[in-house]
């Protein structure tokens, strides 16, 4: 499965466009991280724990919308796009969506 | 001394010592952080300079790119420190730019950028396209919301890692 967020894959012809897929997550990291970042916010420092949260659900977010992919029979999704929205202190929605496509 | 002059004192050193007390240790953490931040920043942007990022969706070349097309991500989250939240309240009044703050999403944008670099060269790419920027509210700060959140700088990008052709 190839995904990328540009329209075009070099040396590959779209053949079929099989729609819009996406995937979504929300996600929060545990009340001990919550707490921790709380502390680091007062001496300041990346934010590990908040880090991580954002890649796994990426990383989630991805998959749910590549599982959709396969079931509409796409091999690629192009054009990708990330939104996020917020839900309250310490958690966060990730959406990603693109083109179903099958390329050859 | 007496009882009344003392109780005076140990109200004064609660409340103005405390404070104090935790926004020096606020400024001292976080100005040393900061500078360690930046300096590692700014190494790593020199040993990635030849990863050519861009947000064109075409850029030149695209065409004929070698190998695999991959979705590539960085994502970073800085905190602010006791100090530069509360100068962050007092420009708040005033109003104008918050130069502290926007040094702090500076450094969380460009750890999200070489952090997204890196996948791309851990891949085998020498190019980035379609680079695009999105932001999130972790700290629940977001306009509407009646709870004061935290402060923090959210960074996300993505983009298409490819390999340029040998010229």
């Amino acid at each position: 499965m190839t995904i990328v967020n540009t329209e075009t894959i070099p040396g590959k012809a779209v053949v079929a466009v099989k729609g819009l897929v996406q995937g979504n997550t929300v996600r929060a990291k545990n009340i001990g991280r919550d707490i921790a970042a709380g502390f680091k916010n007062m001496v300041g420092g990346e934010l590990r724990g908040y880090t991580e949260l954002l890649t796994e659900s990426r990383r989630e977010a991805i998959a749910r919308m590549i599982a959709q992919a396969e079931a509409l029979g796409a091999n690629a999704v192009v054009n990708v796009r990330f939104s996020t929205s917020a839900i309250t202190s310490g958690a966060s929605e990730m959406m990603a969506y693109g083109t179903a496509v099958v390329v050859e | 001394m007496d009882g009344e002059t003392a109780s005076l004192a140990v109200t004064l050193a609660l409340y103005v010592g405390i404070p104090a007390g935790i926004l020096f240790i606020g400024w001292l953490a976080g100005h040393l952080s900061e500078t360690k931040h930046e300096r590692s920043l700014a190494a790593r942007e020199d040993a990635l300079k030849d990863i050519e990022a861009t947000d064109m969706r075409n850029p030149p070349g695209f065409a004929g790119a070698q190998g695999p097309c991959v979705l590539v991500s960085g994502e970073a989250v800085v905190a602010s420190d006791a100090f530069k939240s509360w100068v962050f309240g007092l420009k708040n009044i005033v109003g104008g730019e918050s130069k502290t703050f926007t040094r702090l999403f500076e450094r969380a944008r460009r750890e999200a950028l070489l952090r997204m670099k890196e996948r791309a060269v851990e891949l085998g790419c020498d190019a980035i396209c379609n680079v695009r920027f999105d932001c999130a509210d972790i700290g629940g700060n977001a306009a509407g919301s009646k709870k004061k959140g935290s402060n923090m700088a959210v960074a996300l990008v993505s983009g298409t890692a490819w390999r340029r052709p040998v010229a």
